[in-house]
Order: C-alpha cells, then sequence, then structure tokens
C-alpha cells in the first residue's frame, strides 16, 4: 500500500467512522459486561458506570455457577453447537462439490432448491417440526436441536461453497484422477484444503444464530436435562423478580465460548471474504 | 507398447457438438502435436484419450485394447497440464510418487524410480520442497516429473509451456525432446505455438471446429497444405490469401507465403505502398497495399529499408503458389 494515496486527514476520517461504529456495535456487550460485576443496586443506581469498589460485586457469578446445573447448560450448548456445524460444514461441503464438479440432469435445479431454504426461515416450519419429532420420539433431546440446526445452516452452507468449489482448478482434480485417486480422496484432501477460508466463513455465519437461538430449545428440548444456555439464563427471569446479576453474568459467561471459536476462524474468515479480490 | 487408435470419436456437451467424427492413428513411439484455433476441441480430445470426459460415441484404442469403460489411472497414461496442477500440500518427492502408491508399488522401486526421473530433470535440490517454493519453470518440470515416474505408454501434454516466460519455454522444450528421444514414448502434445509444432513434432494433426483438417509431418503441412486452413494457420507470418477473380484465375482463392514473394523498386506483378515495415533483424517483414492484390505480407530475409508510403513491387514464386477451389481445397 503505497503512502500516496493515504493523506492525513483521509486517514483521520476513516479512522473517525470505523471507531464510530465499533462504539455503536460494542456498547451493549461492554454495558452487559460491566453490569455483570456490579451489585444489584450499582446496577439500577448508576447502569452506565464501570464497577466501582463500591458497586463491585461477584454476587451474580457467584448465583450462576452456585446453580449447578449452569455448567451443564454450557455443555449443552457447546455439543450443539459443535455437533450441527460439524455437520454442516461436512454435508455443506459434499452437496457443494457434487454440484459443482458433476454434470448431471437438473444440476442447476437442484442448486436452486437447495439454497431454496436461505430466503424462507426455517421458524414456519416450526409446528411440522415438532409433530416430526414428536412422533420420532425426540422431543428433550439434543439430537432434535442438531438435526434442525443442520437442516438450519445447510442452504447457506451450500450455496457459499459451491461458488468457492467452482474455482478449485480442474487440471488438479483430473491430475488427482491420472493418479488413481478416488473422489472421496480428491475431495477430502486436494478440494477441501483449499477452500478451506470459504469453510471458515460458512462456520462463523452457521455458528453464531445456533448458540443464540431461543425458539428451537425452548419448544423442542425445555427439558432440565437438555437445556441450553440462553434457555437457562431465562430461569433467572421470573415473572415478580428478576435477577438481573444472574442473568447479565450468564450473558457475560455465554459470550465466551462464540468469542474463542471466532477467534480460531477469524484468521481464515478474513482470507475468505477478500479472497477473490486480491488474487 | 505405446499405440493409440482413435475411431470415429464424438463428444457433445448438450446440444453443441464439440468433437465431430475424429479418426487417428498413432504408432509407438510417435511424437504427434495437435494444433487449431482456441476452442476447436483439441484439450476436449486429449481429456477424451484421458479418460477425463467420456466421448458421446466412438473408441479410443490404447495398445489394441479398447479402454472406453476404463479409468484414467488404469489407462496406462500420464498427463502434463497447463497450470501445473501440483498437489499443493505435498513435497516434490510426494507429488511425483503419489500415483505409483496409490497403484501399490513398492516403495524401493518408486524411490528409484523418482532417482531417475529428478536426476534427468534437474529436479534433486528441490525434491524435499512444496510446489509453492518453486518457480514456475521448476514446477512444470515436477508435472513432467510426475508423468515420467509413471513410466506410461502415452504421454499427454495440454499446452505445457504456455505459463512459462518466452526463454524458459524454448528450454522445457529442449527438454521435452530430449525426453522423447531418451524414453522413445509415443507422445500426444496439445499447443497453440506452432513454433513448439513445428519443432517437436514427428505428425503434426491441424484441427478445426472438431474436425480434423489435415494429418502430416511438419515439412508436408509446409509445403503441401491440403486446404485454405491449414494453409493459412502453417507458418508465420499468415500466407496471403488473394481473391482469385481479381487476378484474371479460374481458382477461387490464391495462396502465397510471405517469404515466397521477392519485391523490387522497379518492375514487378503486383504494384503497391508501403504501409509498414517491421525490422526484426534477421528479416524484414513488409506490409504492401497492391493495387491487385490488396493488402499483403511480404518477408524478406535480412535488412531492407522502406519507407512508409514508397512505392515496390511484388512478385510471387510461381513453384510455390497455391490455389484453393470454392470448396476451400487445394486444386492440384
Ligand atoms: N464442460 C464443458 N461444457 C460445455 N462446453 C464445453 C465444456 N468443455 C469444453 N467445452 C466447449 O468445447 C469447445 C472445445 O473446448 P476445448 O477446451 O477442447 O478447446 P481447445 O481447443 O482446447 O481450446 P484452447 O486452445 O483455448 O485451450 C469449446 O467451445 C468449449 O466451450
Ligand atoms: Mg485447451
Amino acid at each position: 500500500m503505497s503512502t500516496a494515496t493515504h493523506s492525513l486527514p483521509r486517514t483521520i476520517g476513516a479512522h473517525a467512522v470505523l471507531l464510530t461504529y465499533t462504539v455503536i456495535a460494542l456498547f451493549p456487550v461492554i454495558i452487559v459486561i460491566m453490569n455483570s460485576f456490579k451489585s444489584r443496586a450499582g446496577i439500577f443506581g448508576a447502569p452506565l458506570t464501570p464497577p466501582t469498589p463500591k458497586t463491585f460485586d461477584l454476587i451474580g457469578y457467584t448465583t450462576v455457577i452456585g446453580q449447578g446445573d449452569f455448567i451443564h447448560y454450557f455443555q449443552n450448548s457447546l455439543v450443539v453447537t459443535v455437533a450441527s456445524l460439524f455437520f454442516v460444514l461436512l454435508f455443506g461441503a459434499m452437496a457443494a462439490f457434487a454440484l459443482s464438479e458433476y454434470r448431471f440432469r437438473g444440476n442447476s435445479m437442484m442448486g436452486l432448491y437447495l439454497a431454496l431454504g436461505i430466503m424462507i426461515p426455517i421458524r414456519l416450519g416450526t409446528v411440522a417440526i415438532l409433530q416430526l419429532m414428536v412422533a420420532s420420539g425426540l422431543v428433550n433431546t439434543l439430537t432434535a436441536l442438531i438435526l434442525v440446526y443442520t437442516a438450519q445452516g445447510l442452504p447457506l452452507a451450500v450455496f457459499i461453497l459451491s461458488e468457492f468449489m467452482k474455482q478449485v482448478s480442474d487440471d488438479l482434480k483430473n491430475a488427482g484422477r491420472i493418479d488413481g485417486l478416488s473422489e472421496y480422496t480428491i475431495f477430502f484432501r486436494l478440494v477441501l484444503p483449499l477452500v478451506r477460508p470459504s469453510m471458515a466463513t460458512v462456520a462463523v455465519f452457521t455458528m453464531i444464530p445456533i448458540w443464540n437461538d431461543l425458539w428451537f430449545p425452548l419448544i423442542l428440548a425445555p427439558s432440565e436435562e437438555t437445556k441450553t444456555v440462553t434457555l437457562g439464563a431465562q430461569l433467572f427471569l421470573g415473572q415478580f423478580v428478576t435477577n438481573w446479576n444472574a442473568i447479565l453474568a450468564a450473558l457475560s459467561l455465554a459470550i465466551m465460548p462464540v468469542l474463542i471459536l471466532y477467534v480460531i476462524f477469524s484468521r481464515q474468515l478474513i482470507r475468505g471474504i477478500t479472497s477473490g479480490a486480491v488474487k | 507398447m505405446g499405440s493409440l487408435n482413435i475411431e470415429n470419436v464424438k463428444k457433445a456437451f448438450g446440444p453443441v457438438e464439440v468433437l465431430k467424427g475424429i479418426n487417428l492413428e498413432v504408432t509407438d513411439g510417435e511424437f504427434v502435436v495437435f494444433v487449431g484455433p482456441s476452442g476447436c476441441g483439441k484439450s476436449t480430445l486429449l481429456r477424451v484419450i484421458a479418460g477425463l470426459e467420456d466421448s458421446t460415441s466412438g473408441r479410443v484404442v490404447i495398445d489394441g485394447a479398447d479402454v472406453s469403460a476404463t479409468p484414467p489411472a488404469k489407462r496406462g497414461i500420464a498427463m502434463v497440464f497447463q497450470t501445473y496442477a501440483l498437489y499443493p500440500h505435498l513435497t516434490v518427492k510426494n507429488n511425483m510418487g503419489l500415483g505409483l502408491k496409490q497403484a501399490g508399488t513398492p516403495a524401493a522401486e518408486i524411490d528409484r524410480r523418482i532417482g531417475i526421473a529428478s536426476s534427468m530433470l534437474s529436479l534433486e535440490p528441490y525434491l524435499a520442497r512444496r510446489p509453492a517454493e518453486l518457480s514456475g519453470g521448476q514446477r512444470q518440470r515436477v508435472a513432467i516429473g510426475r508423468a515420467v515416474v509413471r513410466e506410461p505408454k502415452l504421454f499427454l501434454f495440454d499446452e505445457p509451456l504456455s505459463n512459462l516466460d518466452a526463454a524458459l519455454r524454448v528450454n522445457t522444450r529442449l527438454e521435452i525432446a530430449q525426453l522423447h528421444r531418451r524414453l522413445r514414448a509415443t507422445m500426444i502434445y496439445v499447443t497453440h505455438d506452432q513454433v513448439e509444432a513445428m519443432t517437436l513434432a514427428d505428425k503434426i494433426v491441424v484441427l478445426n471446429a472438431g474436425k480434423i483438417e489435415q494429418i502430416g509431418g511438419p515439412m508436408e503441412l509446409y509445403n503441401a497444405p491440403a486446404n485454405e486452413f491449414v494453409a493459412g494457420f502453417i507458418g508465420s507470418p499468415k500466407m496471403n490469401f488473394v481473391d482469385g477473380a481479381r487476378l484474371g484465375e479460374t481458382a477461387k482463392t490464391i495462396g502465397v507465403r510471405p517469404e515466397h514473394l521477392t519485391v523490387d523498386a522497379k518492375s514487378g506483378a503486383w504494384k503497391g505502398t508501403v504501409v509498414h515495415a517491421e525490422h526484426l533483424g534477421a528479416d524484414t517483414n513488409l506490409y504492401l497495399d497492391c493495387e491487385k492484390a490488396g493488402l499483403i505480407t511480404v518477408r524478406i530475409f535480412g535488412v531492407y529499408n522502406a519507407e512508409p508510403g514508397a512505392t515496390l513491387y511484388a512478385t510471387p514464386d510461381p513453384a510455390k503458389t497455391y490455389r484453393f477451389g470454392a470448396d476451400g481445397k487445394v486444386l492440384k
């Protein structure tokens, strides 16, 4: 990048815009984290100030941790998110490979059909899904959630990944075929590593809505055994009394795992978003 | 042990017919070059031979065995691609050895063959590197090495040099010619570049729009083109074509190569004005706008000074003038 195209006022302007955006985006998150470390009086007395020695209180965290089950809710969320993510990436990539690599009758119709799910929210089918789960005895199991989230994530995954897979060199795949590699080996060893950045992109876009979802856990798996973190946090939302300390602490804790997964994927993610722009 | 027969091979992508009935015989040890304009189906034909693409109809016979239903890995072929197509996650050594490993060749034998191929292509210093750590020329040599270690009946090259710069192209061309001489293997080579075609080939196959226009040795195609297309495609600068009627000839078109025209300042067959002169040192290309013949190219060996606007007379060598009928075929 040359300095000639970056005059000082423009640099300042660009940074000002980006900083403003960052502040706006982070504001609610910071408020939540800040207040989670305050006493009840501190939260309501001065919600916008950081914890002072007078208002600092870990009561929220002790409540949450003390509610023994919370660790269990966390586990449920993690199992559901990671398993769904795994299946979305695996099946999404396989379908994308078939669509981009093989010529068969109805190829483009199939692609369109698989992409349709991007436009139609899966929640429209909640009643049917619930009936299905009841019929198959999957209500109140994590399997039910994993199945639903896999279905929810697949359309976008197939759509994005098939675009990227079209860009993988035909010559490379053909060289593999001449060397006697099976189609599975070509897919797993040659193609997948080359589309890794786009896999990370898909992973992030798939993961966040799953982790944050309240709807399906509430409907399909509200039992004590299968509660997820977002559902578990509702515990502290009473009809008459709401334990704000505990809610804020629970939400702060819930941010952590996604944040960690995001950091893992983010290096790849940025490459995924900018690839094609810079050759 | 490396003959190839292609019998009436046709290939269509949906309604588009890309290969329209190809018949070709390649004997053992021959170096055959496919040339033709972009999109004429050269790569498609090569991929059909390799088994990467199924033909719509027709047979491909390698060494007397019909391989139409045989997968690429079992056809006894090796292919070198324009984009190198090396496995990015494997070292040079493993890139070369993968095919043999898949076929269950013993490790000692794989090492022996890699040793021979890498010394032949001077790749020994790079065996432990990955493709990303090699230059373009080195990558293409690895790709050639990967083909050599398979000891195939048939080598297939799809424009292997077109991603290399001019100097490297000449070197690698030489290496491929030497390789052919040493291995005495049958090779099929696709190219755009007619210098490559003329210098490497025992036999050139000129393709146009999915059909073979002519098959023959390089000099045969140069001296006795079967039709207007081949005459125009082989030779550089391109052959001049003049409307027969304008010259008072019975033939539809008269063709004469730029090097078979002589120029004179005072007299000659076609009077014309110099439009442009290209000085290449060893020879000079003159573009003349002639009253009778239209815009023609004249190639003069050595230096020739001519200013744009000057009047010159061009005279074709009657022994090296071609006459084409209305169907484009040469008139005898
Ligand atoms: N998978 C495909 N589907 C549809 N049409 C195709 C496909 N592959 C090739 N074609 C068409 O077949 C024709 C021949 O292609 P081919 O790649 O064989 O040309 P080529 O002679 O190798 O050209 P070039 O010299 O540019 O490499 C082209 O018109 C191309 O558009
Ligand atoms: Mg081609």
